[in-house]
This record gives structure tokens, sequence and C-alpha cells, in this order.
């Protein structure tokens, strides 16, 4: 089970990097993305892999799996979601000043550029 | 404590004159002359005590870690320079309340001098030579303002720059030397450092932390080859050359020259460097300003020569040298103030500073002449007044040293650069005083000033006289307390005399009084036969390397800074993989543990290997941004499913409702931005990043192996477990860690995610101007749309589930202390109950009936978890303690009323206000976009209403 988990993480950081390091916006949206789901994994991880031994105290249970990682990936989770939205807004924003949706917000050589001389 | 007072007083004193400056210009005056004025009385307060040879201390911890600490002293050396530079900026602030024209910004003036004066004291009187060194920056950031100060003059603006350059490139030099001098002592306290002379003298680092240490003070003091920007300084107004100049700013290299004197002193290397320097300075300092037509000009090259003379005085390195240079420190400042006030008088009286133009004034400014001579006469040492005091001492000193085995060349030079003092300092008292009136056709008819400008110089030169006449009486215990300071031992047999008999001091003397007058006779020829000499222009030169300096610097953030994030993120991944690389290196048992693995169900392998699919299709089809999000929704759900398995209800639920919210954040903006990624990376380029990223993953994968391969060490969760019923009154551990024992976090978090929703807030409103604005109104719309916007089946079934969905966000709030659920899941949940209503009844519709303010709702979250957080105050516990009551309802059953339930509350309004805000703001760009009004009916096609309504698009 260990091995799934590290490999899913690694995977899942390869591939949000290589989208990362593309040069359009939308990509690296979706790379951080993926690259989020990674590290919030891979901080859950931290506290070690269990199963069945939610963190929720029960009567004659004692053995329960670590709940600190999972606080702090909880309010990752959401704070994650207002990144992506900002970071969405953002090149949203960039797009319609610059007309194109290159992240070095150059026009290289995008088809509405040369629409908007007119 | 009054010692602290005396350095904060002047800064303290800058708010006065911006303020005072609206009751007057008088009154601006008064209260900056004020605050100088209880300075120096605090000090001279303390001058006797500190004469008769006691030193005042004080220290406050900063950052003791550091050693950085503000700790004062008060000695000899430091009660002169304090004197002077609080004396004599007393006068200054006088005569510049009469000097500033009406059009000149006066509380603004009065404000730089006072910073800068502030700064001044704080040098001479730290003992912390980090504290030093930060008044030291100080000083040049303030004389900058103060030489800038008529910023709508170019050379008043690029004289500053240059002042700052210079004196600003020294002050890094000597960061060094200072902190060098710092480790070799092991303290950064001047008094310990200054017991150590030994040590610092046998250290292999004396001669960097000397040479460092030098170049910071004659970049200040202007000492050859760093003196070029002293005179372009003078584009100054008069009273800040006179300030800056005779007193305080370059005297601040002679300062710390002085101080450091018995560590650093004594060496061949110091007396080489330093003598050499000063000899250069003070002969080519002195032949410049022969030449130069310019009243304020010839005034500057002159105080470079003065101050080398004293520069070359602390590098003879003998006691009696060092009492001849602190001897002189006093007398120039006194007429070389005097000195530069009166040229100002004439400046201002006559309207031009063109030596050529000037003659006879005397006549008709009778005071401001008397004055002129008087100083003019002590700068170039003729009895009885001050300067032929320190100068015989200074030629007396030449006499008896010898350069490189040379006996006869600091004599013969210090002859010469008299001879040249001499010669400019008549200049200046027969070219502009006496003689004939050269133009009759002067700017202004002149004549005496106000006594406010007048009375301040007169005050010099009655000191530069009475200290002529009775050298031991007025200035003797003062000198004897500062040059004690400076040697820090025995003073020397000195005595302060007009007459020592027939020295050969005096016949020094006598030869350049008499070849001085004889070159001020030969002065037009001279001048004509030099007039075609080329010599170097230190101005272009400086310019010159400026330019090339800042290319130079371009060239490198040019290339390492071009503006583009892809090879930003490109460095960042790469050097984070780097450094995990050697880490991995250093110890290559750190990839496998041996703790006990879980083994593989099935259904978990089914969920890896469709992640595994997804992941690697995601990239594949990254070009077709739908299909891409679509695959990144299956992920997020495969990562929920994981959470569940791996014991993590409470992540589960988060991930899960945040996944629905993000894939609808994401089409709405794919409705704008292409809906295709271009293929346009080279294959070079794709090869660099996908080695770059199976680096990063592997190293990521490999990390997250290792660590769940090993057991985990004591943490602190087993606390958390512990007391989560018992001090958080909850059995949902999670929960409580949220809005409980980390609640100060999460109480941050919810701010962050408010602010991060008020951002996207302001950039959507202000997408209206500009070019966004003409971009959005002439859109055209491409995709081909739904004909059927609202379908009837949904618009029914989502009021259905309303009520419901908002009950089910409600019952996980509540549970949320106990069970899976809380603020942010109930918030997200609540989130995508209304959206629902959003998406299948149309914006305009829902929004008339959804009368929520966003805004208010995420500051009112961050308040209420705010107040629930203060209210532990009440009951005199820190804050976010939280309380509980166990309470019984009918139905509902038995559950805890906490007070983190007032927490959590805000967590869920802020949540709530943070998701709708963002997707309100991002559909509003829509509509925009697409040019349609918003609907206010629920579906396109009522079939309750008649079916002759027209459709919208057709």
């Amino acid at each position: 089970m260990e091995f799934l988990v590290a490999s899913s993480i690694g995977l899942l950081i390869a591939c949000g990097t290589y989208l990362l390091l593309r040069g359009r916006t939308f990509p690296v949206v979706i790379g951080l993305a993926l690259i989020s789901y990674a590290v919030n994994v891979f901080l859950f991880a931290m506290g070690r892999l269990t199963i069945n031994m939610p963190p929720i105290l029960r009567d004659g249970v004692t053995e329960y799996t670590d709940p600190l990682p999972q606080a702090l990936v909880l309010t990752a989770i959401v704070i994650s979601f207002g990144m992506t939205a900002l970071i969405v807004v953002l090149s949203i924003r960039a797009y319609l000043e610059i007309g194109n949706d290159h992240v070095d917000g150059r026009p290289v050589g995008a088809p509405s550029e040369a629409g908007d001389k007119n | 404590m009054s010692l602290t007072l005396i350095v904060l007083l002047p800064f303290i004193g800058a708010v006065l004159p911006a303020i005072m400056i609206r009751a007057g210009r008088n009154a601006c005056a008064t209260a900056t002359g004020s605050v100088t004025l209880l300075a120096l009385i605090l000090l001279m307060a303390k001058a006797p005590a500190v004469i008769a040879g006691e030193v005042f201390q004080v220290s406050y911890n900063w950052l003791p870690e550091l050693g950085l600490n503000v700790t004062f002293f008060l000695d000899g050396l430091g009660l002169l320079f304090a004197t002077l530079i609080l004396g004599i900026g007393l006068l200054i602030i006088i005569y510049a309340r009469f000097y500033l024209s009406k059009n000149d910004p006066m509380g603004r003036f009065y404000v730089f001098l006072l910073l800068f004066q502030g700064a001044m004291v704080g040098i001479v009187l730290s003992d912390n030579i980090l504290l030093l060194l930060v008044f030291w920056e100080l000083t040049s950031l303030s004389s900058f303002l103060l030489i800038g100060y008529w910023k709508h003059l170019p050379e008043g603006r690029q004289g500053a720059r240059m002042a700052l350059a210079v004196t600003g490139a020294g002050g890094l030099a000597m960061i060094a030397g200072m902190l060098i001098l710092g480790d070799i002592v092991g303290s950064y306290n001047l008094t310990d450092i200054l017991q150590h002379a030994d040590l610092i003298q046998a250290s292999p680092m004396y001669v960097p932390a000397l040479i460092l240490i030098l170049l910071g003070c004659f970049t200040k003091s202007a000492q050859f080859p760093f003196h070029f920007w002293l005179p372009h300084a003078m584009a100054a107004p008069t009273p800040v050359s006179a300030y800056l100049h005779s007193a305080t700013m370059v005297k601040a290299g002679i300062f710390l020259m002085a101080r450091m004197w018995p560590v650093l002193s004594g060496t061949p290397e110091w007396f080489y460097i330093v003598a050499t320097a000063g000899l250069v300075t003070m002969v080519l300092g002195a032949w410049i300003a022969i030449f130069k037509h310019d009243l304020k000009g010839l005034l500057a090259y002159s105080t470079v020569s003065h101050l080398g003379l004293v520069t070359m005085l602390f590098g003879f390195g003998t006691p009696m040298a060092a009492v001849a240079g602190v001897f002189h420190i006093i007398n120039h400042a006194t007429f070389k103030a005097a000195l530069f006030m009166t040229a100002g008088i004439v400046d201002h009286e006559t309207g031009t500073r063109d030596i050529r133009r000037f003659g006879g004034l005397l006549n008709l400014m009778p005071i401001a002449g008397t004055i002129g001579i008087i100083s003019a006469a002590s700068m170039a040492g003729i009895i009885p007044f001050n300067g032929f005091l320190s100068k015989e001492m200074m030629l007396e000193e030449a006499w008896h040293t010898v350069w490189f085995d040379q006996a006869w060349l600091v004599p013969t030079l210090a002859t010469i650069g008299a001879i040249f003092s001499v010669a400019y300092s008549f200049r200046f008292i027969f070219h502009v005083w006496l003689g004939k009136p050269r133009d009759e056709n002067l700017p202004h008819h002149p004549h005496d000033p106000p006594f406010g400008m007048w009375a301040p110089p007169a005050f010099l030169t009655v000191l530069v006289v009475l200290i002529g006449l009775f050298p031991g009486t007025i200035a003797g215990p003062l000198v004897a307390a500062t040059s004690g300071a400076v040697i820090g031992g025995e003073l020397p047999e000195y005595y302060l005399a007009l007459w020592h008999g027939l020295t050969p001091a005096l016949g020094m003397s006598a030869i350049a009084l008499v070849l001085g007058a004889v070159l001020l006779m030969g002065h037009a020829g001279l001048l004509s036969k030099t007039a075609n000499l080329s010599r170097p222009d230190a101005k272009a030169m400086f310019d010159c390397a400026m330019v090339k300096l800042v290319a130079l610097s371009r060239l490198i953030s040019d290339n390492l800074h071009n503006g583009s994030l892809q090879r930003y993120l490109a460095i960042m991944v790469m050097a984070a993989v780097a450094i995990g690389v050697s880490g991995f290196y250093a110890q290559p048992d750190y990839l496998s543990g041996s703790r006990e693995l879980l083994d593989v169900s099935p259904p978990a392998a089914i969920a890896w290997l469709l992640l595994v699919v997804t992941c690697i299709a995601s990239v594949f089809m990254h070009h077709n941004r739908l299909l891409t999000l679509l695959l990144v929704g299956v992920i997020g759900l495969i990562v929920s499913l994981g959470f569940i398995y791996l014991s993590a209800p409470d992540l589960a639920l988060t991930q899960i409702s945040v996944e629905v919210v993000t894939v609808i954040l994401m089409l709405l903006a794919l409705n704008i931005l292409p809906k295709e990624t271009p293929k346009e990376s080279m294959p070079g380029r794709k090869l660099r990043d996908v080695i770059v990223s199976v680096a990063a993953g592997l190293g990521v994968g490999g990390a997250i192996w290792a660590i769940m391969t090993r057991d985990l060490p004591n943490s602190i969760s087993a606390y958390h477990l512990a007391n989560s019923k018992i001090e958080g009154g909850g059995t949902n551990v999670v929960n409580v860690i949220l809005v409980d024992f980390r609640g100060f976090d999460t109480f941050g978090e919810i701010i962050v995610l408010g602010i991060a929703a008020l951002s996207i807030f302001a950039l959507i409103e202000t997408v209206t101007q500009g070019e966004a604005a003409k971009r959005l109104a002439n859109w055209v719309v491409s995709n081909r749309r739904s004909a059927d916007r609202h379908p009837m089946m949904m618009v029914v079934a989502t009021r259905v589930m309303l009520p419901l969905s908002l009950m089910v966000g409600v019952y996980i709030f509540l549970r949320g202390h106990n069970e899976p659920g809380g603020g942010f899941i109930a918030g997200l949940v609540v989130s995508v109950a209304l959206v629902m209503q959003y998406m299948a009844s149309g914006f305009g519709w829902t929004q008339n009936r959804m009368k929520v303010n966003y805004h208010g709702m995420i500051g009112l979250g961050v308040i209420a978890a705010a107040i629930t957080g203060v209210s532990a105050w009440v009951a005199g516990l820190p804050f976010l303690t939280s309380g509980f009551v166990h309470v019984h309802l009918p139905i509902v059953g038995e559950f805890e009323l906490a007070s983190a339930m007032g927490f959590d509350l805000g967590v869920f309004l802020t949540v709530v206000g943070a998701v709708m805000l963002a997707l309100a703001k991002l559909s509003q760009v829509e509509r925009m976009a697409e040019h349609v009004d918003v609907n206010v009916d629920p579906m396109d096609h009522d079939p309750s209403v008649s079916v002759a309504t027209p459709e919208k698009e057709a």
C-alpha cells in the first residue's frame, strides 16, 4: 500500500511539474492543481498510513490514526481552492489585458493579437 | 538617560518643523532651534564632568544575539564632535531662516536638517559599532536629501546622487571592515574594541579591515582619490554646505579615524596609507582651490585640503600629531563655517558667486566683509588667529616626519600646501573684499544682510579670534579631553600658544606667507598658462563609470530576470531537485526503512491503476483543455476515495466538495480562455521538462517512501488524542484540533481565504477599464450554445433539493465536533447547494432571491471567529481558549455546545462567502463577454407560461 501511495505522489508531482513548465496559463493551473493533490497527500502520509482507524474517539477503542496531519491537510485543501481560484482569475484577467494566455505576458504570435490591432 | 535623549531629540524633533511651518516661518525656525538648543543644553550639562575625565555610558538591549545593542557613551572626543554638530547646527538653523527664500519649502529643509543632525550625533556617541554603522548610513541618506534640496536644479540632483553613491559605497566597505574588527575582538562594543589594539594589529585580518574601514572614512571625508564628490555637493543651499562641510558630514570620516586611532594607528600600513592620502589631498585640494572662480567652489576645495591636513596628522600616528589634528578640527570648523556663511551672504546679496565679478565689497557690506576677512586670514594661517596655531603644530609635526627614508619630502610638501593655502585665502580676501569693484552691474546692489544672517558667522569669528589669542583658556580643556580620548593614554607635553620661539615651523609659515602672496600676484598669468592644460574631469569619469556599471547590472539582471515565468519555475524546480539529490547522495541509506507495510487490497490496486492512467492521460491530452479538466476531476475523486480508505473521513468530505466547486470554477474559466493549448514547445524543451519532471517526481516519491517505511518518532499527536474529549469537548479529533488546539492557525487560514476572495473581487471589478474592457466589448461568442440553457427538469430538481442540501449542511456543521464534518465541510456543502441554484435557474433569477452580501459574509465570518477567541479574555483565559457545555435536545439527542462552535461558525461563513464571491465574480465576466442580459425567469422554456414567449438567442 505504501508503495502505491508513494508512486502516486511521485507521479502526480511529475505530471504536475511537466504541466507547470508549459507556456500557457491553463496547463499551469492544472499543473498546480496536480501538485496540490500530491502535496496534500504527502503531508497526510507523514502521519503514516492506517486503515479503519479514523481519529473519531470511540469507547473501548485505543488505536487511532494520527489526527494532526489530517487537520493540517484539511485547511490546506480549502486554501488550495482559494489559490486555484485566484490564479484562474489572474490568468483570465491577463488574457483579457494582453490578448493571449502565454504565461510570460508577451504577445507570442497569438492569433488574437493581430485582430486587436484594428 | 539624558545621553539617549541627546541622540533622540533631533529625530523626535524632526516632526516639529513639518507641523510648525503651518504657523509661519519664524515659528518653524524657532521650533527647530529649540530642539537643537535643548539637546545642546543637555550636552553642556555633562561637559564639565567629561572634561574632568568622566565617561558617561548608557545601554539598552536591542538584538543582543547579534551583538547589536543601543549603547551610547560620551567621552572627550564625543563631546567635541557633539558640541560642533549641535552648536554649529544651531547657528545654521538661525542663518537658514534668513537665507531661504519664500519659495523654498522651509519645513522640509528643517526636517532634513534635524534628521541629519540626529544621525551625526548618533555616530559620535555610539558605543556599538553596528549602531554606529546604522547612523553612518543615515547620514548618507539624509545628506542626500539635503544636498538635493533644490530638486529643481539638475546640479543639485546630480551632486546629491554622486555624494550618495560615493559615500554609500564607502559605507558598504566600512560595514565589512567593522564586522571583521568585531570578529577579531569578539565584541562590537567600541569600549571593548579600543582595549584590544594588540589583538587587532596582530591579526592577519588587520590589513583588510584597515583598508575597508579607511575606504569608508576616505569617501566620507573626501580624501584623494574620492575627493571629487564634495565640490559637486556645493549645488546645495549654502546653509547645507556650511553645515555638512565644516562641522559634520565630512568630519565623520575624520571622527572615525580619531575614534579608531588607538587600535588602528601606529603601524607602517596606517602611516603610509593615511598620511600619504592626507598629504596628497592637502596639496591637490589647495592647488585646485586657487583656480576656482566660484566662491563656494574655492571653499569646497579648501575644505578638501584642510580635511587632508587633519587626515595626514592622524596618519603620522604620533600622540603630538593627534593633538594637532584635534585642535585643527575645532579651528577649521569655526572659520570654515563662518566662511561658507559669508559666501552665502555674498551670493544672497549680489546674486552671483563668481569671484571675477567681485572686488571692493568691503565698502558695501562692512560687517560681512570683516567677518570674511578675519576668517579667511585664519584659514591662511596668519597670526593671531586660531588657524595659525594648528597650522604651526602641523608644520612642526611634518618637520619631524620621515617618509620612506626621505626626510625632506613631507616638510617640503607640507610647506607647498601651506603656500597654496595662503594663495587661495588671500584670493578670497583681495579679489572679493578689497581692491576696486570689477563689475558694476551685479544682479543686486549689495548691502549688509539682516542681523540674523550675519550674527551666526560673526559669533564664530569671535571664537576664531578668541581661540587665537587665548588658546589655553578657551580651547585648552576641550583639546586636552578630546586628545586624551583619541590617544587613549598619556597626553604628550604640549603648550597651546601663539609664540613658540624661532622654530622651523615658524620659518615654514613665513615662507608660505610670502610665496603665497607672490603666487596670488601672478594669479592672472598662472591662470592663462594653466587654462589650456587638460585636467581630468572627475564628474565625466564618474558619470561614465556609472553608465558602465548600470549597463553591467542591467545585463546581469536582464539575463537572470527576463520576465519569463517558465524560466523562473524551471530554475526553482531544478534547484529543489538539486538540493534533494544532494541530500540523497549524502545519505544513500535514506531510501528504505524497515517499518511493517500495509497489504494492498484489490480496490486499492484498481484505484491506483486508474490514477496512473488518468495522470498520464492528462499530460498527453493537455492540449484539449476540457478533457484535461475532466481527467483532473477523476484524479480528485480517487484522492478522496484514498482519504476514506486511509482513515481520513474529514479529508475525504472536504476533498470531494472542493472538487465540485473547483471543476465549476475551471469550467467558468474555460468559457473565456481558449479551449485548446497550442502545440508550441520545441522537442528540446519538452525533453528538458520531462527530465526535470521525472526527477522531481522520483525525488518526492522517494522521500515519502522513505518516510512511510519508517516508524513515526514521538509526536505531539498523542496529546491531542488524549485531550480532545477532556479539554476540547469533542470526539472528532481533527475538528477539535482545527477549532481549538490549533485554532489560531485556522483563524489565519480563513483570513487568507477571505483575502484571496477579495483579491478576486478586485481583479474582476476593474475589468471594466482599459484593454480588458475593450476585448470584452468586442467579444465574439465562439461556442455553440445550448438552446435550452436552463432545462425545466434541472430547475425543478434543484429546487426540491435545496432545502435538503442546506439541511445536510447544517447537520454536517452541528455534528462536526464529534463526527466527521465541521465548518469547512459544511461551508463547502452549502456553497455547492447554492451554486446548483445559480447553474440551474440562471444568475439573475437566483441573485434576485439571494439577498446576501458575500463580502459581508466573509467579514462576518472572520469577526465571529475573532469574537469567539476574544471572549476567552473575558474569563481571563488566553485568546481562543474554549469552553463547552452538554446540551440535550429532543430528537437531536445530546451534544456538546462548545464555544468552539462559534469559531466554527466563523469558518463556515468565511468559506461560503469566499467560494460564492469567487464564483459570482467569475460568472460576471462571462455575462459581460456574452452580451446577454441577466435572466429574470428561471427557465428559458417555462411550460406553465404560454408558448408565445420568443426565444432569446436564436
